[in-house]
């Protein structure tokens, strides 16, 4: 028996009609999974707008005391930024490593971007500790808390995304992450990708144009 | 047989300098990816330029250099990145479903606050 009609037994079941059918084929022709990740996406648009909208609403609200754009460090910010951003490389390094079939490199690259995001998280609760001493708090002012819970937000995301990408690399340790599978990765990295997105918009709205 | 297929078939495209997923579509080569981070780590040091005043006063164009540079960054990050560009525009319909929402109400909410209240 040739390795054909056993593939085809393994990659096709016949239902109670006798119809032959594909366990992986959905109705739209497309991964569902993946469907369900952009719809995700979508409605996290939602929140981190949401959180958005509050700190531009209330960031002039100091209650006489210091504001969050007068300790804002701009070049330690920005740099915090290029790291994550430069994330955003690594990690579509990683899905393209993986679906060629080059698990090693696969790992390599998925460990980069996490230890970039682990980076800019470590950079982040510097900046956070930095306003503390500084005077601005979460309950300092209303515009302190929305800024707190905005970026705490993203930096919760953040360190989601670490988690979920040391989870790929330990499944890739184990053999368990291959060519086949390679949507795990990109599903993981369109997830990595969006939470670098929302920083680029935070970045510029929050950090770069000026509060007056 | 059917894994042989692929890896001749990613082989031949990783050849042309792409390759192409379980559903056949080409994604772009790791240059292209290191080019699309290049050109983003040059608009953000654009944007951080923008922020030492001394050096150059961009006066009222500031802002909407700002939204400007950040528009196109997003838009190299989701159509490359996320592979938007390659993949079915369902997916990019499902994103913009959310982020036009999102925008749109935010907008309006602000919009409210600034002018009515």
């Amino acid at each position: 028996m040739s390795a054909e009609p056993l593939m085809a037994e393994v990659d096709h079941a016949v239902d109670a009609d006798g119809h032959d059918h594909d366990p992986h084929a959905t109705t739209t022709g497309l991964s569902h999974t993946k469907l369900a990740m952009w719809v995700f996406l979508g409605s996290e648009c939602l929140l981190f707008g949401g959180l958005i909208s509050t700190y531009l609403l209330y960031k002039t609200r100091g209650n006489g005391r210091t504001l969050p754009t007068d300790v804002f460090d701009i070049p330690f910010t920005s740099v915090s930024s290029f790291v994550l951003l430069m994330s955003s490389l690594t990690m579509v390094l990683a899905l393209s490593a993986v679906s060629r079939g080059e698990p090693e490199a696969g790992r390599t690259w998925l460990l980069a971007t996490a230890l970039l995001g682990g980076v800019f998280v470590g950079g982040q609760v510097y900046e956070f500790t930095a306003f503390v001493r500084e005077g601005v708090a979460f309950t300092t002012n209303p515009a302190s808390s929305a800024f707190f819970t905005l970026t705490g937000f993203h930096g919760v995301h953040v360190s989601l995304g670490i988690v979920m990408l040391m989870s790929l690399f330990v499944a890739s340790l184990k053999g368990k992450l291959t060519q086949r599978n390679s949507e795990t990765v990109e599903i993981v990295g369109l997830y990595w990708h969006f939470v670098d997105i929302v920083w680029i918009f935070i970045f510029t709205v929050i950090y770069l144009i000026p509060a007056d | 047989m059917t894994d042989t297929v692929a890896y001749d078939h990613s082989e031949a495209a990783a050849t042309a300098g792409e390759h192409h997923d379980e559903e056949g579509h080409s994604h772009p080569s790791d240059w292209a990816y290191v080019k699309i981070a290049i050109a983003l780590a040059v608009i953000t040091a654009l944007e951080v330029f923008t922020y030492f005043e001394t050096v150059l006063d961009w006066g009222v164009a500031l802002v909407p250099s700002l939204i400007f540079m950040m528009i196109v960054k997003f838009y190299l990050v989701a159509t490359w990145f996320m592979h938007l560009r390659f993949d079915s525009k369902l997916f990019g319909r499902m994103f913009s479903a959310g982020l036009i929402l999102a925008v749109g109400v935010y907008l309006v909410t602000l919009t409210v606050f600034e002018f009515w209240v």
